[in-house]
């Protein structure tokens, strides 16, 4: 089983028309991903290579019964697309937009979990979602994923993402679902949420967890690992050697005074049980030994 | 973007949040005129963007033009931790009888608004944090909500402030607020915030971080951008729009997406070496960007090998490829580049290298064996 989406999931895609848009959109329908539809305000009525495309979410979910959205929209428009989705009746939103002001994503996600508390956002600024062989959403490229299981994957960075599944599918290890939860500092989704998820699908026998620099998440998640999780947990955490004070890369990737140091997440992941390792290949090769012995 | 303390000054004042009267200014001259017209005693404060410039001597009290002039010169051009003091701001001197701490960021955890008011000001708030936490009223803010008058008032009471500065401190935290959300701060933190003998209520301090996401709606930052960074290779980085930060080690990195990138240098630091930089060429890298990451790399006096770690996704590796070969005509790439290439057109990206590889430029297999040879090659 995957999480969060599965083959028949239907997705359109916000922003079909534009350049990102159209080519993982198309990439995303390639890899067998359900894009049912696309919308543009005002390009409603034509067609994206066969993909109907609509004036509004709404007109969309109407027309084509879609569950899920894929926003890909410059930072400007990204929250009220986000907003527009929900309101059009989708009840999981993919975000890949990187650049999105602080201040509009604590906003934009309070303003979900009050007035659609059964709505997911996954991201802004994350790579998307994908269980391979089933359904791809986002920039992620497919043919580094193998499907089949057992493994799960949840990550804060795109590239270490893609980094992760390729250890693993090179040694022939496949993946449940790959989840990107993004960089930002107010992710719709975190790790717990797809802990969660992966604790209960029992297709999913192992958890690889990639975290990096800045925010709580990590030691939250570790919390949650020691009181709650049935299956082994590998975790990788980037930033060891970065600098306190200065953003590496994502926005919220910043340690700020003695806070949200790589160090002081894998301390707290080790008390919990997990299997933290030194660098990604460390990771890949630790969890295909987990589950050669499953 | 860490404002200097005259620039978070001048953002407050956009928000009607009170200041103390005072000008910024590079030269000596200058510093008495603005001093003659705000009226002495005057503070003359180094502009520097690290703490500690207090116990360096950063900051002068000044009972007339001759002494400004003394400190001006003096402080002009000063070391403080590293970083030369270009900038004085020349402030007049306020009597304080209280010394109060605001601030207001983004609480990650709760994905709401923190909002941090203590009756012990002046000292770092990590310090009472640690020695007395209840001298710190929290507040919780509903980024829809806001924050509002009345909660205000009641934070204050909370915080323990004097009573005589409750309604000016409440007054001026509902602007602080708005420079914080409106203003797109990360953080706006006032420390101290004081009260003078008089009962008046002003920012005697201003620390202010902007959230560059938020760039394109405030043309109005395009004026703090002066002397943003002292680093050369980092103010050259900007210039070619390059998400870079200076280190001090002898490997250069490039890396596509951010996490990589930190995950490059931390590789190249457990085989032994040390990184020179963070840069993230990004997702979508082209021929251009490669040749201009490889150009700032390049001007890095300290770097002795670069390790080049790309992972395509949107990333075209035949892109990176020939972004490479681009930039090794254009200029002389001063080290050896050790490349690892995997993800998408990785075959054809490599192919693309192969008739150019020599001991200048070597392809590895993995970023473990990359890290490893061009550790080797810069320790060498």
């Amino acid at each position: 089983m995957s999480i969060f989406v599965d083959e028949n999931t239907k997705v359109i895609v916000q922003g079909l028309t534009g350049g990102q848009g159209r080519f993982h959109g198309l990439r995303n329908r390639d890899y067998g991903t359900k894009v049912v539809g696309g919308v543009t305000p005002g390009k409603g009525g034509t067609d994206v290579d066969g993909i109907p495309v609509f004036n509004s979410v709404k007109e969309a979910v109407d027309a084509t019964g879609a569950t899920a959205s894929f926003v890909s929209v410059p930072p400007k428009f990204a929250a009220a697309a986000i907003m527009e989705a929900a309101e059009g009746g989708i009840t999981f939103i993919v975000c890949i937009t990187e650049g999105i002001p602080a201040q509009d994503e604590a906003v934009t996600y309070n303003r979900l979990k009050q007035e659609f508390p059964n709505v997911r956002l996954l991201g802004p600024n994350c790579p998307g979602i994908i269980s391979p062989g089933k359904c791809n959403i986002g920039i992620t490229s497919g043919d580094i994923a193998l499907p089949g299981g057992p493994v799960g994957i949840v990550s804060r960075s795109g590239t270490l993402t893609y980094q992760a599944l390729h250890e693993l599918s090179q040694q022939g290890i496949g993946q449940t679902t790959c989840v990107g939860i993004g960089g930002d500092p107010v992710p719709g989704t975190n790790f717990i949420d797809c802990l969660k998820a992966f604790n209960d699908d029992p297709e999913t026998k192992a958890v690889m967890m990639i975290g990096e620099i800045g925010g709580s998440e990590e030691e939250n998640a570790a919390e949650w690992i020691k009181a709650n999780m049935t299956k082994p947990v590998v975790s990788y955490i980037a930033g060891v050697t970065a600098p306190p004070g200065r953003k590496m890369g994502h926005a919220g990737a910043i340690i700020s005074g003695s806070k949200g140091t790589a160090q002081a997440k894998m301390d707290a992941l080790r008390e919990a049980g997990v299997h933290v390792c030194q660098n990604p290949t460390e990771a890949g090769e630790k969890m295909v030994e987990i589950v050669r012995a499953l | 973007m860490d404002l200097f303390e005259y620039q978070g000054k001048q953002y407050f004042a956009r928000y009607d949040i009170p200041v103390s009267p005072g000008d910024a200014t590079d030269s000596v001259d200058e510093a008495v005129a603005i001093a003659d017209r705000i009226g002495y005693p005057v503070v003359v404060k180094a502009q520097v963007k690290v703490g500690g410039r207090g116990k360096a001597g950063g900051i002068q009290l000044a009972d007339n033009a001759e002494e400004v002039r003394k400190h001006a010169t003096n402080i002009l051009g000063m070391d403080i931790k590293g970083h030369i003091v270009h900038i004085i701001w020349i402030e007049r001197s306020s009597d304080i009888k209280k010394e109060y701490y605001a601030s207001f960021t983004l609480d990650r955890p709760n994905k709401k608004h923190l909002g941090m008011l203590s009756a012990q000001g002046g000292v770092e708030i990590e310090v009472v944090a640690e020695e007395d936490p209840t001298a710190i009223a929290l507040l919780s803010i509903d980024p829809i909500k806001g924050l509002d008058l009345a909660t205000a008032q009641q934070w204050v009471k909370d915080a323990k402030l004097d009573e005589e500065a409750q309604a000016q401190a409440a007054e001026l935290l509902i602007k602080l607020y708005r420079c914080y959300t409106e203003g797109d701060c990360d953080l706006a933190e006032i420390n101290p915030l004081i009260l003078t003998p008089q009962g008046n209520v002003h920012a005697l301090d201003a620390k202010v971080t902007l959230d560059e996401n938020a760039s394109y709606r405030h043309p109005e930052w395009e004026a703090f951008r002066v002397n943003e960074t002292e680093d050369p290779r980092e103010k050259m980085a900007k210039e070619k729009g390059l998400n870079y930060i200076g280190l001090d080690g002898t490997v250069g990195i490039i890396a596509n997406g951010a996490g990589l990138a930190m995950s490059t240098l931390d590789v190249v630091n457990q085989v032994g070496g040390t990184a020179a930089n963070f840069l993230d060429i990004g997702g979508g890298a082209n021929a251009d960007v490669m040749a201009a990451a490889l150009e700032v790399i390049n001007a890095d006096p300290k770097v002795k090998a670069i390790f080049v770690n790309i992972f395509g996704g949107i990333t075209r590796v035949d892109e990176v490829a020939k972004g490479v070969l681009g930039a090794l005509e254009k200029v002389t790439i001063n080290s050896p580049i050790v490349l690892r290439l995997d993800g998408t057109n990785a075959v054809e990206g490599r192919a693309i290298l192969l008739p150019h590889l020599n001991d200048k430029l070597i392809t590895e297999p993995t970023m473990l064996d990359a890290a490893r040879k061009a550790v080797g090659l810069a320790n060498a």
